[in-house]
Order: structure tokens, then C-alpha cells, then sequence
């Protein structure tokens, strides 16, 4: 028992952190490549066409996958910060740092898809819907993060301010998102109600959940690879990372 | 709780011996509510409707205002120093600074509100609700903001960073603080608003002082 303990700490180092990523990082592309190729063949050709909404409705093929990320993401990275923090681990600050961009990205994807699929299904890019104005408040969130970390030179500062701004937000998430969905019923009552969508045929679902894996395994592929860029940049004063560079 | 009164006490002559910088955000919540119905005409059906929502929107930017100023001083000559090596526990003390950043930001926009809400038309209980409202919230935007002055303590381009750290924290206070009003105007009763609003404030006076204290131990470090 005591063996695996040391064993996994042993990671929470640059130096024996880096080439575990190294290692990590093709197989994790692979199966993103593996997994959207499947996604999108299904997604594409096989799923029927939808009765009411027609061909438009395949881009939730990307929307609802990257939705998904993008709220998953936040929790991921408030546990990295969190780990950091408590365990005074570097690495963890560092996946918390390079996990922001990632999750941004997909709320930004998530909007934009969504704004794409809203044109012609409600005939409007936008509405004040619960769901639409919290994923814009998530973006907001990322952005916060990102942008305080950048604001601070000494990384490990960054890395604490950031974590404790992360677990800030992950408390305040669930506090936004009903209170943006009461705000809306108050308003607007259910003229667009997202939740009784109907009941999706198989294969969309499978196109859908091949997606969401296509969507992780780009998203750890990703973070690892940013983690390792940042590895290097921060312990570019090491005799391990000048020799890895060469 | 001596250590808390005297913080309390300490901000508040402080900022009385400066008193353009707090009434410099009194102002700037009276011109921004008075520039609305300038921009968007005088119609009272329409300003009566959004009265709410400005109100708080200007309230949540005049606290936004004094916020970069509530460890800036302190940091800048080493009091804050002072203050986390001090026996007496440093997230009394915060508490006490953010107490008196409410006393001299927070109340006098509870006080004004009623004021302005004349400028848009809104009956007598309405400005009631309005200002309980405000009693609620302003408070909870203390509190959430003190944690973000923590966190852009020193950092460059503190100010911006403030507001968008700290703006989609403050949404739930906006929506439950004008929500209240507007259920009230619309004869739904604001009593739900009210305690929800009061329910956050009791979760942000425990964990708020807490974070800001784990914040500014970061920015001492």
C-alpha cells in the first residue's frame, strides 16, 4: 500500500511528470482521431434525419459534446487547483493552468455552435435562455482565470491565486445557474424549452456519445501537451530541461 | 471581536480624513442612475419598468469602484504586514476592513437609493423593497468583492482585472436585488427574493472573510 503511495506522488515532479506526458500524448491523440472519425461517419451518414428540425440538427453532434467539456473542465481544473493548493503539488498548478484554454475553448464552441443551430431552429442567435447565459457566465469565468494568471509574474503566486479564484467559481457555479434559470422563468416563462426535446433515436445517441469521447481525449491530449510547454518554460533553469530540449 | 471594532474604526477615520475618494462613489452612482433616462428617454411606464435593474447595475459598479482601495493602501506601507503577524486572527481583521468598506461604500448607496428611485417613478413601497433589497446585497458585494481586492493585490492591471474577476460573481445578487423589486411591482410579493438573497449573504459572511484571508496570505507571501 505504502509502495503505490510513493509511486504516484512520484509524479507530482516536472522531471518525472514530463515524459510520463511525453508518453501519454499519442495514445490520447490516437484515440481522439479514432473515436471523432467513428463520431463523425455515424453522425454524418448513418443518423436520420431529423423529422422536425432537419438536417440542421447534426451540429449538436459537436454542440452538446462541447458543452459537456466545457462545464467538466472547470470541475477538473478546480480539483487540480484545489490538489495544488492543499498538497503544495507544482504540476497540479500547472494542469490547472493549462486546462483553462482547453475549457474556454469549448464554451466558446458551445456558443458559437449553439448560436449556429438557434439561427435557424428559434430563429434568433441568441436568447436569454438559463443555459445559454450560463455557459456565457462559464466563458466569463475561464477568461477571469486565464487573465489573473497572465496578471501574475511569479508562477507559484499564479497558481495560488488562481486556484483559489477556480474553487471560488466552483462554488459560485451552482448559485449562478439557478439563479439565472429562476431569473428566466420569472421573465420570460418556457417559450423555448430545451428539456423535452424528443425522445433521440439510438443512433444519434451513439453518434453523440463517440463525440463526447472524440472531445475528451482531444481535450487530455491537449492539456498535456500544453502542461509539458509550460513544464519546460518554468523549469527552464534545470539541468533536466536543458537536456531535454537538446 | 475588540481587534474587528478596532479596524472598523481605524478605516472609517482613515477614510474620513480622505473624504473625496468616498464620496467620489456616491457621486458616480448618483450621475450613472441620473445618465439612464437621459439615453433612453422620459418615459415613466419604461423607466418605472428598468428602475430596478439600473439601480442595482450602478450599485454594483459604484462598489466596484471603492474596492480596489480596501488592501491597496494597507499593502503599499506595510500595515497589512503588520496586521497577519498581529496575535489576534487576520480573518477578524479582514472581516472588520470589509465591514467598514460596506459602512462607507455599501450604506451610503442604501441610503441614496430610495432618492433616486423617485427620478424613476417608483411608489413608496416599491423604494421599501428597494432599499431592503440593497440592505441585502450590498453587504454580499462587499463581501464577494473583498476576494478578488485579495487576489489583484499588487498585480498589474489590478482595477480591469477586478471587474472581470469579480462581475459574474456579483450576477446572483443582480438577479435576486432587482428580481425583488420587479415581483413586487408585479404583485408576486418579494419575500422569496428577499430571503434568498439574505440566504447567500449568511454563506458569503462565513466563507468570504475566509478566501480573502487565504488570498491575501498568497499576495504577502
Amino acid at each position: 500500500m505504502r509502495q503505490s503511495i510513493v509511486h504516484w506522488f512520484k509524479f507530482a515532479s516536472p522531471q518525472s511528470f514530463y515524459p510520463l506526458a511525453g508518453r501519454m500524448i499519442p495514445w490520447f491523440w490516437a484515440a481522439a482521431a479514432i473515436f471523432g472519425i467513428a463520431g463523425l461517419w455515424i453522425s454524418f451518414f448513418v443518423a436520420p434525419t431529423d423529422a422536425q428540425q432537419g438536417e440542421g440538427y447534426r451540429i449538436i453532434f459537436v454542440h452538446v459534446p462541447a458543452s459537456w467539456m466545457s462545464m467538466f473542465i472547470y470541475l477538473v481544473m478546480a480539483f487540480w487547483a484545489g490538489l495544488g493548493l492543499a498538497l503544495n503539488t507544482r504540476v497540479s498548478g500547472m494542469m490547472a493552468q493549462a486546462l483553462a484554454p482547453t475549457g474556454a475553448l469549448m464554451a466558446a464552441l458551445s456558443l458559437l455552435t449553439g448560436a449556429l443551430w438557434g439561427k435557424p431552429m428559434w430563429g434568433a442567435w441568441w436568447v436569454w435562455d438559463a443555459r445559454l447565459t450560463s455557459e456565457l457566465i462559464l466563458f466569463f469565468l475561464y477568461l477571469g482565470f486565464m487573465a489573473l494568471q497572465a496578471a501574475i509574474d511569479d508562477p507559484r503566486r499564479a497558481d495560488k491565486a488562481g486556484a483559489i479564484l477556480a474553487l471560488v467559481g466552483v462554488v459560485n457555479i451552482p448559485i449562478i445557474y439557478f439563479s439565472v434559470k429562476w431569473w428566466n422563468t420569472l421573465h420570460q416563462g418556457s417559450t423555448i424549452n430545451l428539456n423535452k426535446a424528443p425522445s433521440m433515436a439510438q443512433t444519434m445517441l451513439w453518434g453523440m456519445m463517440l463525440m463526447a469521447l472524440a472531445f475528451w481525449m482531444y481535450s487530455i491530449a491537449m492539456a498535456l501537451m500544453r502542461v509539458r510547454a509550460i513544464i519546460l518554460e518554468r523549469e527552464r533553469h534545470t539541468e533536466w530541461v536543458k537536456h531535454a530540449v537538446e | 471581536m475588540n481587534a474587528l471594532l478596532a479596524t472598523v474604526r481605524r478605516d472609517i477615520l482613515l477614510a474620513l480624513r480622505r473624504k473625496s475618494e468616498v464620496l467620489t462613489a456616491v457621486f458616480f452612482f448618483v450621475i450613472v442612475t441620473s445618465l439612464f433616462p437621459l439615453g433612453i428617454g422620459p418615459e415613466p411606464v419604461l423607466l418605472k419598468k428598468i428602475a430596478p435593474g439600473i439601480l442595482w447595475v450602478a450599485a454594483l459598479l459604484a462598489t466596484l469602484l471603492g474596492l480596489p482601495r480596501l488592501f491597496a493602501a494597507d499593502h503599499v506601507d506595510g500595515t497589512l504586514e503588520q496586521m497577519a503577524l498581529s496575535p489576534s486572527s487576520l480573518g477578524l481583521l479582514v472581516a472588520g476592513k470589509i465591514l467598514a468598506h460596506w459602512l462607507l461604500c455599501g450604506l451610503p448607496l442604501v441610503l441614496l437609493a430610495p432618492v433616486l428611485g423617485l427620478q424613476f417613478d417608483l411608489d413608496a413601497s416599491a423604494l421599501g423593497i428597494l432599499t431592503l433589497a440593497l440592505l441585502l446585497g450590498t453587504p454580499l458585494l462587499s463581501l464577494i468583492g473583498a476576494i478578488g481586492a485579495a487576489l489583484t493585490l499588487g498585480v498589474r492591471g489590478g482595477g480591469v482585472l477586478l471587474a472581470l474577476l469579480v462581475l459574474p460573481l456579483y450576477i446572483p445578487a443582480l438577479i435576486f436585488g432587482a428580481g425583488a423589486v420587479e415581483a413586487h411591482i408585479a404583485g408576486l410579493g418579494a419575500g422569496g427574493h428577499l430571503s434568498l438573497l439574505a440566504a447567500m449573504l449568511a454563506l458569503a459572511v462565513f466563507f468570504a472573510p475566509w478566501a480573502t484571508t487565504a488570498a491575501l496570505r498568497i499576495a504577502l507571501e
